[in-house]
């Protein structure tokens, strides 16, 4: 008979081996699935797994996808740690969106002609201003009132759903747009990496702030307050560390990072804002934030993995024709093997002889 | 012959990473109050747990009055004779004293029939109980009492009671003897398990003694000294305290009618408690736990930062601070430092290492602290650590060991240690030897009272009288919110403590207060 037995210590090989055996996992059902869609699974995994990295363009288009994530997951994993719990990262992630995009409208429609590279430091900070002034929603009413961050940062993205909505079918609608809900199309955009390519400057950004953040969080003062205030707030309290101040700088930096994702998305490949500016980024990367272990390079390489699941999920949908919900669903079986594989960490499996 | 009431052989018991019982044998003889002494985790309440059926042993057999039984869950414990009383109590507090005795038995009986059951068996044994009071108004001597009634209404071959006196006054512990006496005579045994030897020596006739999951002495405790007994519990004899008469200098902490209401329902208001601790000398404050300590340390640390303005001052060197509503960080600036009773989630980080944890009160190990606080040096903390580890003699796995990984005792000494390094002006500590092996136990105690002689006023709030009189030079007891006055250790007796205890400690006062108050009233 198989037992589940608690550790006397938490195993440091399955606190990163969870992962790849998740992912074996998860690979494994979906294979199963595409059998079960009477699909080849050879030729759908190749999809899932191999097309997404087949040649200059595909990569590029994987990792700016990434980017995005990694932004939005990196904001996410430091307020997780500090055991605030913002779920609403699509929403920060659509208020950076319309700041940015709002900027760039502005500075389209009054001719100034400005160049990318000038173009750019504007587009980070109106997109992290927005997202953070978004954020600050759900910080001051959980300060004031104590309400409940999860439910009210999770409420706000489909405020900010509906603001984006209202902006583009109304006040910031392309005059000359043939009634299109559309803003004018911006006559500048954030630098491209790479001439002939989507993917732009702001994949660097999140490299730099991600080892930012590792810094930040495993060298700082402040980083270490926040991560007590999370694991202990007993101890936080008793240290004398400000619970207020974790909730502020926690919600305003994931807002930020989550606004700056957004702002690159729009002013980058987009180039206009449309009411379809996110395709879930900010919910994703809550996946994002808990299979990179909550560490600031595993939110990056955890990027990489769930962007490759958008983008196979589209790629499945053109070529052998399987429904879009296919993308979520194994982003699903992902968590949840996930999640199975943690319990590896704190428990082992003992065979024991049937009484 | 006759078979003992219950008999045990061989168990052995084993958790992943310790073996919590080693061909551990034991017998009960009928009426027999049994005591089943040992330090923490020596074994003990595994032990109970396995009678209890609360656990089930790796190997060895137990009988019951010579029938091989071994109960499979409590359930089965309790239709063999065997009753336990815990020492956290499953009461609810909005029901009955009746109405929470019925809860645990069997449909079929009226509430009416309980509640005469309750009555009469309270009768029988003087326990004196209503059964119609709701279990929050009761004191906890009577909550254990509700819990014993329970056991008792089974009526148990076995009663096991686990360390019964940890949450009474020293006159609630003699009534309690009374009724245990009483069951013994009338044929019911009784398992005893405590880690206070004059406890054991003044009620049980048998002891068996535990150590390391091992048993390693039966005796009777009565022709037995502490010292013999305590030899037997931890192998050696702990060492003499060292106390040297110190003259205590100007005060330190001095605070004034703090009165603060309760922070969550189940807490205690704090009403007028004014006290004062002098450099160099150790006071103490007595009382049941749940009278208002917990309050008391919140609002004397700086968790707590909503105390009235100016009834906690702090005086070092030439500041004499209003510190009633600052901060921890603050207060320690001023040299406050303080050991709270959760050493793990308050004290230390569970998750974190030792040398992290050194950040929670220390700060050397911080530079450049304009930008995000300051830089971690994560050598000078180790160093910090290491340092930490050797002088108070921490078995750790190093610096780097993860606090959840230390014992508690080892936990304790070392975030003392973390405190005392600091050169406190004033040190707080509540309940230091809570869960602490003896040995490291009277390490803390000896380390307090040379603090005290370098200067440092000490407070220590505990629930173990023994060590207030062996360590303080005054005390205070703690009351239901209140203070008692101070009273000099060689004026206070453990009986007078005692009555304090239960709030009585200004009869004249009280009177006098009385009058007046009745004066008014005519007036």
């Amino acid at each position: 008979m198989l037992q589940l037995e608690a550790r006397p210590q938490a195993s440091s090989f399955w606190r990163y081996a969870s992962p790849v055996a998740a992912l074996a996992i998860t690979l494994l059902l979906s294979a199963l699935l595409f059998v079960a869609l009477g699909k080849d699974p050879v030729r759908g995994l190749q999809i899932f797994l191999i097309e997404p990295f087949n040649g200059t363009r595909a990569i590029t288009e994987l990792a700016l996808k990434s980017t995005a994530l990694a932004l939005c997951a990196l904001g996410l994993a430091l307020c997780f740690r500090s055991n605030v719990w913002n779920i609403g990262a699509e929403g920060q992630f659509l208020a950076g969106g319309m700041a940015a995009g709002g900027a760039a409208m502005w500075l389209t429609m009054e001719k100034t002609g400005i160049s990318n590279w000038a173009f750019f430091p504007i587009a980070t900070i109106a997109g992290a201003l927005g997202g953070a002034a978004w954020a600050s929603i759900t910080a001051v009413l959980k300060d004031r009132f104590n309400a409940s961050e999860i439910l009210v940062s999770l409420m706000l993205v489909y405020v900010a759903n509906l603001l984006l909505s209202y902006l583009v079918f109304g006040p910031w609608k392309d005059p000359k747009g043939f009634n299109f809900p559309q803003t004018v199309t911006f006559n500048m955009a954030i630098p491209r990496l790479m001439a002939g390519f989507r993917l732009h400057w702001g994949a660097v950004v999140a490299l730099l702030l991600a080892l930012t953040m590792w810094v930040f969080m495993s060298r700082t003062f402040k980083g270490y307050q926040l991560q007590v205030s999370g694991q202990a707030p007993a101890a936080s309290r008793y240290a004398g560390f400000s619970a207020r101040s974790t909730l502020w700088t926690c919600m305003l930096t994931s807002g930020a990072f989550a606004g700056v994702a957004g702002a690159y998305e729009v002013t980058g490949p987009m180039g206009q804002l449309t009411p379809y500016v996110s395709v879930g980024y900010g919910f994703t990367a809550i996946i994002v934030a808990f299979v990179g272990r909550l560490h600031p390079v595993g939110c990056v390489a955890a990027s990489v993995l769930l962007s490759m699941f958008l983008i196979g999920g589209q790629l499945a949908q053109s070529r052998i024709g399987l429904p879009a919900a296919l993308t979520g669903l194994f982003q699903g079986i992902l968590l949840f093997s996930l999640l199975a594989c943690d319990t590896l960490i704190n428990h082992r499996i003992r065979l024991k002889a049937a009484k | 012959m006759i078979s003992p009431r219950l008999q045990l052989a061989g168990i052995t018991k084993a958790y992943p990473g310790v073996v919590a019982n080693r061909d551990v044998s034991l017998r009960v003889e009928p009426g027999e109050i049994h005591a089943v002494l040992g330090e923490n985790g020596a074994g003990k309440s595994t032990l109970m747990k396995i009678i209890y059926g609360a656990a089930q042993p790796d190997s060895g057999s137990m009988a019951v009055d010579g029938v091989p039984a071994l109960p499979g869950n409590p359930q089965a414990a309790r239709a063999l004779g065997i009753s336990m009383v815990f020492q956290h109590f499953s009461l609810f507090d909005t029901l009955t004293v009746a109405e929470n005795v019925w809860l645990g038995l069997s449909k079929s009986e009226t509430l009416a029939s309980v509640t005469q059951r309750v009555a009469d068996t309270a009768q029988a044994y003087g326990l004196d109980i209503d059964p119609a009071r709701h279990v929050h108004s009761l004191s906890v001597g009577q909550m254990q009492r509700v819990e014993i009634i329970r056991a008792l209404l089974t009526h148990p071959k076995i009663l096991i009671l686990d360390e019964p006196t940890s949450v009474l006054t020293p006159q609630a512990v003699d009534k309690l003897f009374v009724v245990l006496r009483q069951l013994s005579a009338s044929g019911c045994s009784i398992l005893y398990i405590s880690h206070k030897l004059h406890e054991i020596r003044a009620l049980c006739t048998a002891c068996t003694v535990l150590r390391g999951g091992v048993v390693t002495g039966v005796c009777n405790p009565a022709e037995e000294s502490n010292a013999s007994l305590s030899r037997l519990m931890i192998g050696k004899e702990p060492p003499a305290l060292q106390r040297s008469p110190v003259k205590p200098g100007a005060a330190v902490l001095k605070v004034t009618a703090l009165s603060l209401p309760r922070e969550d329902q189940f807490g205690c208001d704090l009403e007028a408690i004014t006290l004062s601790v002098c450099a160099g000398e150790v006071v103490g404050i007595a009382g049941v736990s749940g009278n208002g300590q917990k309050e008391l340390m919140l609002a004397l640390s700086g968790e707590n930062p909503h105390a009235p303005a100016g009834s906690i001052r702090m005086k070092n060197g030439a500041t004499d601070a209003d510190v009633s509503c600052s901060g921890p960080i603050e207060r320690r600036k001023l040299g406050l430092h303080f050991v709270p009773e959760e050493r793990l989630g308050r004290g230390a980080v569970p998750a974190h290492s030792l040398s992290l944890n050194m950040l929670l009160t220390r700060s050397e190990a911080l530079s450049s602290r304009g930008l995000a606080g300051g830089w971690i040096s994560m050598r000078a903390l180790s160093k910090q650590a290491q340092k930490i580890i050797e002088r108070f003699g921490v078995n750790a796995g190093g610096p780097q060991a993860l606090a959840k990984s230390l014992s508690g005792g080892n936990l304790q000494k070392f975030i003392m240690g973390r405190e005392i390094d600091a050169q406190p002006k004033l040190l707080i500590v509540s309940q230091p030897t809570w869960g602490v092996d003896v040995g490291a136990a009277a390490q803390i105690r000896s380390e307090l009272l040379a603090l005290a002689a370098q200067g440092c006023a000490v407070l220590v709030v505990s629930e173990e009288i023994d060590e207030l009189f062996e360590i303080s030079s005054r005390l205070y007891v703690i009351s239901k919110g209140r203070l008692s006055p101070s009273i000099d250790r060689n004026d206070a007796t453990v009986e007078q403590i005692g009555l304090w205890m239960s709030g009585l400690w200004d009869a004249d006062q009280t009177q006098a207060q009385l009058q007046s108050e009745a004066s008014h009233a005519a007036a």
